[in-house]
């Protein structure tokens, strides 16, 4: 019943904040910004997970293709594991804990500091000033950072299946290019979408009412909310990545 | 002064938080261009009221009214350009601790986005002048100090020229120099911007200095509204503790009884017979009270009457006797069924006592010295005589029990 309550409350606050993204005057400067915060700086580590999920890929699928004598197909299966299955969630999972946890922590604190009322009392709506320049920039960041996992996810693979293990290059290419399809594709950056929006929406709600907590307070209360952010944004991620995945099916 | 119509208005105001009752039925007016101020002991549900006005909670029961117009039935717009005009600086200062002072007060106006960057500059640099906040443009909050913040919380609050400002205990916490200057801070401001405060204090007496009303609120009721010297005038227990809790403190520390108490006390020991049918009352006098006060010092002063009061106690214990403050340099000592002899060698052993004392050296005055002499009136009193006749009496009969002569070489 709790967690029922609570999944509404979020909802609600995600329709706040969609909805606020569109009054005027638009806060260009704040998503920028935003943007810098949870795209730019993301993508070092997005590159590095993304490198070593490939290379790891292409060494394992090597192994199992290889009893089947099918070791051709890596490049396809590679591909389609990162565009379809990795790359969105790997992508949503550092994000999570690179800029998810620090949205938690730096929302959490204003609200305790009571920086939160403090804009409410300046006729400045919190949830717009705080919330939806950060959800506009997670729908922009996400599908571009899972792209760019999916990438460099392929030339990992690549690196191990032809450089290390001498699969030629021709027809790691060839067999990558009949696999995927656009579908596939687009079905990663659905699955990007809606995690960019589970993500931002329950890390910004957390922090957001860290106030309403019934156990712990002050900065433990905001240690709390920035745990239960990434916990429960973790494995909403994965359980939204399951009923997406058998939709898209 | 405009005293027509409340500019704020709480009709019935009840407020809880589970099952703590922190506003019963309040009713409260705050009028334009006033300063009021709203005091009361910790936890008696002063924040609360700041906050149901600024919209930051709601209330259980009744009504707030913002120039006429109930509050609960304005529509958003309405709403939004109420909170406009009403700004509030926290008890906390809440300045935007990842923001620079400039972009801290800059907030406002930049959120509203109707104002150009040019008038946001020259709007922020005003107030940052009369505030003297120059040179912290480029800092952040935690980098200047706590006075510094409030300055910054208050220009932020008057950047937009509001007509209310709400101030949540704006002097708590800070040295009494820095407590003046933050109180002189918002009476100047207030006279020059003409806006309306309310403002939430413990700093009793000083903030009566610049209210034009004072609110009273005592467990979650007002129980006085009005003029600061109206509230002298009044009769209310509560009110009184409130106005004297300076001098209070001060005779407290004593173990005398203040000169309300002391007057309640004899009469309920008069009626119930506890004084006797004869008794014998003892004024002791510090001459020259004020002009010591006000020449050597304050502290000197409560020296002296700290003394003679520890002194009077130790003269007295065992006895049943009422000891009192019953002015500023008065302290009455009635003893119950006594007579006249025993209260002169009471008196002369206590003037003896006296006599040993520091405050009669000449050595002790390093710069400033005073004349005074300690005076002692004895007289025989009565049940139905009047404690004001007792010490007028007492008052004519007064000898001199120590001096001090400033001019004198004896040590």
């Amino acid at each position: 019943m709790k967690v029922l309550q609570e999944l509404g409350g979020m909802f609600v606050f995600f329709l706040q904040g969609v909805a606020l993204v569109f009054s005027f005057p638009l806060q260009l400067r704040k998503f920028l910004e935003q943007i810098y915060f949870i795209g730019v700086k993301s993508v070092f580590v997005i590159l590095l997970v993304g490198l070593f999920a490939g290379m790891v890929l292409g060494l394992q699928g090597y192994y199992t293709l290889v009893k089947f004598g099918s070791e051709g197909v890596l490049g396809g299966v590679v591909a389609l594991s990162i565009i379809r299955e990795l790359g969105p969630v790997l992508t949503a999972i550092m994000v999570i804990g690179r800029a998810g946890s620090a949205m938690a922590a730096e929302i959490g604190i204003m609200r305790i500091t009571e920086q939160i009322d403090a804009l409410y009392t300046m006729a400045i709506n919190p949830v717009r000033y705080l919330f939806s320049p950060r959800i506009v920039a997670a729908l922009v960041c996400f599908p571009l950072l899972t792209a760019l996992f999916d990438v460099i996810g392929i030339i990992g693979g690549y690196l191990t299946g032809v450089v290390l293990l001498g699969i030629n290059s021709g027809i790691y290419m060839s067999r990558l290019e009949n696999l995927v399809g656009l579908t596939d594709v687009m079905g990663g950056f659905y699955k990007s979408i809606a995690f960019g929006i589970v993500v931002v929406t329950i890390c910004c709600y957390q922090g957001f009412y860290v106030h309403t907590r019934k156990e712990g307070f002050g900065a433990k209360g905001v240690s709390l909310a920035t745990t239960s952010a990434v916990v429960m944004s973790s494995v909403l991620v994965l359980i939204t990545d399951y009923v997406l995945t058998s939709f898209l099916l | 002064m405009t005293m027509n119509t409340p500019l704020i208005q709480f009709q019935n105001v009840s407020k809880r938080f589970g099952d703590k009752v922190v506003l019963d039925n309040v009713d409260l007016s705050i009028y334009p261009g006033e300063v009021t101020s709203l005091v009361g002991m910790s936890g008696s549900g002063k924040s609360v009221t700041l906050k149901l006005i600024i919209g930051l909670l709601k209330p259980d029961k009744g009504d707030i009214l913002f120039n006429g117009k109930p509050v609960r039935e304005m529509n958003s717009r309405e709403r939004k350009e109420m909170k406009l005009l009403v700004n509030f600086m926290f008890q906390n200062n809440a300045l935007f601790d990842s923001m620079n002072v400039f972009d801290n007060i800059a907030l406002p106006l930049s959120e509203k986005g109707r104002v150009s960057r040019e008038e946001i500059k020259t709007r922020v640099a005003d107030k940052v002048e009369l505030l003297d906040l120059q040179d912290t443009m480029e800092k952040y909050p935690s980098q200047i100090s706590g006075g510094m913040q409030k300055r910054v919380a208050l220009a932020r609050a008057l950047v937009n020229d509001p007509q209310v400002v709400l101030f949540d205990e704006p002097t708590t916490g800070l040295d009494p120099t820095r407590k003046n200057s933050v109180l002189s801070m918002i009476t100047h401001n207030q006279k020059d911007f003409g806006f309306t405060a309310v403002l939430v204090s413990h700093d009793v007496p000083d903030v009566f200095y610049i209210s034009n009303r004072v609110a009273i609120i005592e467990e979650g009721k007002i129980i006085y509204q009005g003029a600061p010297e109206e509230l002298e005038q009044s009769d209310h227990e509560l009110v009184h503790e409130f106005i004297n809790s300076q001098s209070s403190l001060e005779n407290e520390v004593m173990g005398l009884e203040n000169p309300r108490g002391l007057d309640t006390t004899y009469r309920y020991a008069a009626n119930n017979g506890e004084l006797g049918n004869r008794f014998v009352a003892v004024l002791y006098t510090v001459q020259n009270f004020s002009r010591i006060q006000e020449i050597v010092g304050i502290l000197m002063a409560h020296n002296i009457i700290a003394t003679l009061s520890r002194i009077l106690n130790n003269h007295i214990s065992g006895e049943s006797i009422i000891l009192g403050r019953c002015s500023d340099d008065r302290i009455l000592c009635i003893l119950s069924e006594s007579d006249m002899d025993r209260a002169k060698n009471m008196v002369s052993n206590i003037s003896e006592d006296l006599q040993s004392q520091d405050f009669l050296r000449q050595s002790k005055y390093i710069k400033k010295c005073m004349d005074f002499s300690i005076t002692a009136g004895i007289v025989e009193g009565s049940p139905d005589h009047s404690l004001y006749d007792l010490i007028e009496k007492a008052g004519n009969q007064e000898k001199e029990l120590v001096r001090l002569r400033c001019g004198d070489q004896q040590e």
